[in-house]
């Protein structure tokens, strides 16, 4: 029991050797990001129902091309969709609850952003070394992945390559773009931001990204589940809850 | 308790005391800049609150974005029939010339305003895009008279904050904060790409937000109230929010 050795209100030195797997702030972040995350995909489904339908340009409605359509039941008998049946219309609390978790997440984003430039965490830590880059190294990372091998004990304090690339895509690609082209939606912001719809290539063509961008932050969340469950559930569930992957107990 | 922890204490103590005058000032000055929707209650106030008063102070002097004519959709999508009502059926059968918008509340001279009437004031168009909050849209050029004018001509009085605007249905309002019931480009719209508005875009006459989503644009306009206070009465549609620059 070396906790009860340690007078209260002294550091304990057995805990500070080494730092947190994640700091603080990053712990907080993530989950309130995660929260978001959940609460904006729920949210976006339930509006995106209402006209399963995509086009590109500024302007796409029921009796234009779509790109493509999402085989689905509508919420709106005006969607041609081939169904007989139309389900239940609960847009008003989802696009209420879709811009609260937007702000929600913007904030956190910022709030992440700015301290992780500021801490250096983003140079460190998320953004892919020059030699994890190079061709062997890579090729191994993505071999060992592929055969699902449990990630070496070196890889309890720090992201290896994948990760690395990830990480960075999602937090410096996908994220803004999300909210770019959510903004772009906006009547209201494309009134003094025209240039941030033009650039999409219209209003529709950002609804139709901002879905490809949903798609491909599901994939991430999806594969980045499993990479918990492979890598050890318990620990890196605890080290980003905690801040380190084993109680300091087990640690001394 | 040791030094450590009171300090903490007292640090924490500070922060949340100056957090909570911070709020409450914040709260006093979009107060007087009218930066507060009328949506603020609630558990989503905080969201709504906070788009409404980034988007009033970036959207001060901001147009809808106008398309050129080549861009106009070939197919707009009228997402509603013409109300089944007799009235309608008649003024429809009339030609609409009859159609009339009462205009009360804080004016000067409330009273009423025929298509006829309408049509005399000086014609706006635009061509923009009508989004729908479902995820489609369309763009067109709409012709009419610009709300601001039809107010001034009845005289707004200072207390003036929001303006009500009802459908001939049933139920169907919508409300506007004076920003944008005096911007240039909401209009009091009866011509949709050079004809008469059809029925399934809200002719005879509808209102037009273009700087909200389309669920601001109320159609078969029939009156129109100039107040101060919504008093939670904002639209019948509830759960969606009030303002809806998104």
């Amino acid at each position: 029991m070396a906790d009860s050795a340690v007078a209260p209100g002294l550091v304990d030195a057995s805990r500070s050797e080494a730092p947190p797997r994640h700091s603080v702030l990053v712990r907080v972040t993530h989950w309130i990001s995660t929260l978001c995350f959940f609460a904006l995909l729920l949210s976006g489904v339930e509006v995106l129902i209402s006209h399963p339908r995509f086009y590109w340009g500024e302007d796409g409605n029921a009796l234009s091309p779509p790109l493509f359509i999402i085989p689905i039941p509508a919420s709106r008998a005006t969607v041609p969709t081939g169904y007989k049946y139309v389900l239940p219309d609960q847009n008003g609390w989802s696009r209420s609850l879709h811009f609260q978790s937007a702000w929600l997440v913007v904030f956190t984003g910022l709030l992440y952003g700015v301290s992780g430039l500021i801490s250096r965490h983003f140079r460190n830590d998320l953004l892919p070394q020059r030699e994890g880059l190079q061709g062997a190294a890579l090729s191994k990372a993505i071999g060992d992945h592929l055969r699902f091998r449990k990630p070496p004990a070196s890889e309890e304090r720090s992201y290896n390559t994948l990760q690395r690339i990830a990480y960075s895509s999602v937090v410096f690609l996908l994220f803004p773009l999300m909210v770019w082209t959510g903004l772009a939606m906006s009547p209201a912001i494309a009134s003094v931001f025209p240039i941030a719809v033009t650039a999409l290539g219209g209003q529709q063509s950002a609804r139709t990204i901002h879905f490809f961008d949903t798609i491909l932050l599901v994939l991430f969340v999806l594969v980045h589940i499993a990479m918990v469950l492979r890598a050890g559930f318990k620990s890196r569930m605890r080290a980003m809850i905690a801040g380190r992957p084993t109680a300091a107990k087990e640690q001394v | 308790m040791s030094d450590v922890s009171r300090r903490k204490w007292l640090r924490a103590g500070l922060a949340s005391a100056a957090g909570v005058t911070g709020v409450a000032a914040a709260a006093t000055l979009a107060d007087r800049y009218g930066l507060i929707t009328p949506g603020h209650a609630g558990i989503y106030g905080v969201g709504d609150s906070l788009t409404y008063a980034a988007q009033r102070l970036l959207t001060e002097h901001s147009m809808a974005r106008e398309f050129s004519r080549d861009q106009i959709s070939k197919n707009p999508f009228p997402n509603c029939k013409a109300p089944k009502l007799k009235e309608y059926e008649s003024q429809q059968a009339a030609g609409f010339d009859d159609w009339k918008i009462n205009i009360g509340g804080l004016v000067a001279k409330p009273g009423s305003l025929s298509l006829r009437e309408l049509k005399q004031y000086p014609a706006a168009s635009q061509i923009t895009h009508l989004a729908c909050e479902e995820g489609w849209s369309f763009i067109a050029e709409w012709t009419g008279a610009t709300l601001s004018h039809v107010l001034h001509e009845f005289g707004i009085r200072p207390e003036a904050r929001f303006v009500v605007y009802h459908s001939l249905e049933k139920d169907w309002w919508d409300s506007i904060d004076m920003a944008d019931a005096l911007h240039p480009q909401t209009q009091l719209t009866y011509a949709m790409n050079g004809a008469p508005l059809p029925p399934g875009h809200g002719g005879p006459i509808r209102m037009r937000v273009p700087r909200q989503l389309g669920y601001k644009s109320i159609k078969f306009v029939t009156r129109i109230t100039v107040t101060d206070n919504l008093k939670q009465q904002f639209s019948p549609e509830g759960s969606y929010s009030w303002y809806a620059g998104i």
